[in-house]
């Protein structure tokens, strides 16, 4: 099982790569939907992107209030 | 009418296929435009039909499929009207979009919707009027209406229960969280998942093979497995207005319309 800074750096690889943003432009507390830029339909997008990619099943409703990607990899982890 | 071009959506018949293009930004919404072009296939099929094995339901927008209901037109117009008169018009929609539905659902063509990105509300719905879903891997599946005080309305629930065990079903509605293409193959709802942006091409290779089949025998074939549950579906449109008149509904309407949240999809 990967270790939670693990998991983090891999999503904040995952979403620079699919929303075409610089990864180091991206850190770990920032805003995800002001550093990518994206509305609801693309966060469900980045949603999806991680559960393919980490292989989990993370209900959506765990996510409301959830903007930072070090919160959101706390998620993740939790369900790996 | 083997081709037809409308604002919010078009088709086409090419060799035994007709392909429903969903083209209305941002995502599809299914209002009144959508609803006066999805009759015209209604009136077109029997033409179509004897020309045709295969019919693929498909969304020309990156956005996705199709996320549901017009919620701001249903708002917008529910709001210009009395009380008595809105229900009534919110029962006339309903009825008329079951109407296609159920036409399309009964149909003799095999009918795949091929689907990618947000499939929610209506536009799950209107794949699961399809015999076949081709889902792409990121394509997302939801039913949201319960925080807006409703249930489904476009004969999303007694489809589901066709289709799937009860307990998924109650899963799906009750909790309103979206899922992926992966899950939806898991629970059988999904036929086949392919990458990124292959679904369309993944229905059309389908649609091919099908036209190698008898159509007699694919036509009885989908009589005999694919039911329609006509009874279920007017009691769903009666619960669903019965719904509408709760204060709950014009409270989540409007939230949702008003809405400035970065994740007004998530329920």
């Amino acid at each position: 099982m990967p270790t939670a800074d693990q998991t983090l750096d891999e999503i904040l690889n995952l979403a620079a790569s699919h929303f075409k943003v610089p990864r180091q432009k991206l850190s770990p507390d920032e805003d995800f939907f002001k550093a990518l830029g994206i509305d609801s339909l693309q966060t469900l997008d980045l949603l999806t992107k991680l559960e393919n990619h980490f292989h989990v099943e993370l209900p959506d409703y765990e996510l409301q209030g959830v903007t930072d990607f070090r919160t959101l990899a706390v998620k993740i982890q939790s369900r790996l | 009418m083997n081709h037809f071009q409308g604002q919010a959506l078009s088709w086409e018949l090419s060799n035994g296929v007709i392909e429903l293009s969903l083209h209305r930004a941002p995502c599809n919404e299914l209002g009144s435009l959508s609803l006066t072009e999805l009759e015209k296939l209604s009136e077109a099929l029997p033409t179509l039909e004897s020309k045709a094995h295969a019919l693929i339901v498909h969304s020309e927008l990156q956005s996705g499929f199709c996320a549901g209901a017009d919620l701001r037109e249903l708002y917008t117009r529910s709001h210009e009207m009395e009380k008595s008169d809105a229900a009534r018009g919110v029962r006339d929609f309903l009825q008329r979009i079951h109407a296609v539905f159920n036409r399309i659902d009964a149909s003799p063509l095999t009918t795949i919707a091929a689907v990618h990105g947000v499939t929610f509300g209506g536009g799950f719905e209107l794949a699961l009027v399809c015999d076949l879903i081709i889902a792409d891997k990121m394509a997302r599946f939801c039913f949201p209406e319960l925080r807006l005080g409703l249930i489904p309305g476009f004969g999303g629930i007694p489809r589901l229960k066709r289709d799937l065990g009860n307990a998924v079903v109650r899963d799906l509605l009750l909790t309103g969280r979206s899922f992926n293409a992966t899950k939806a193959q898991q629970i059988g709802l999904v036929s086949q998942v392919v990458s990124e942006g292959e679904a369309l091409r993944a229905a059309r290779a389908t649609a091919a093979q099908l036209g190698k089949f008898d159509r007699k025998t694919a036509i009885a074939a989908k009589q005999f497995i694919k039911p329609i549950p006509y009874e279920e579906l007017r009691q769903e449109i009666d619960l669903f207005c019965r719904l509408f008149t709760e204060p709950a509904v014009e409270a989540g309407l409007k939230k949702f319309v008003e809405s400035t949240d970065a994740q007004p999809y998530l329920p």
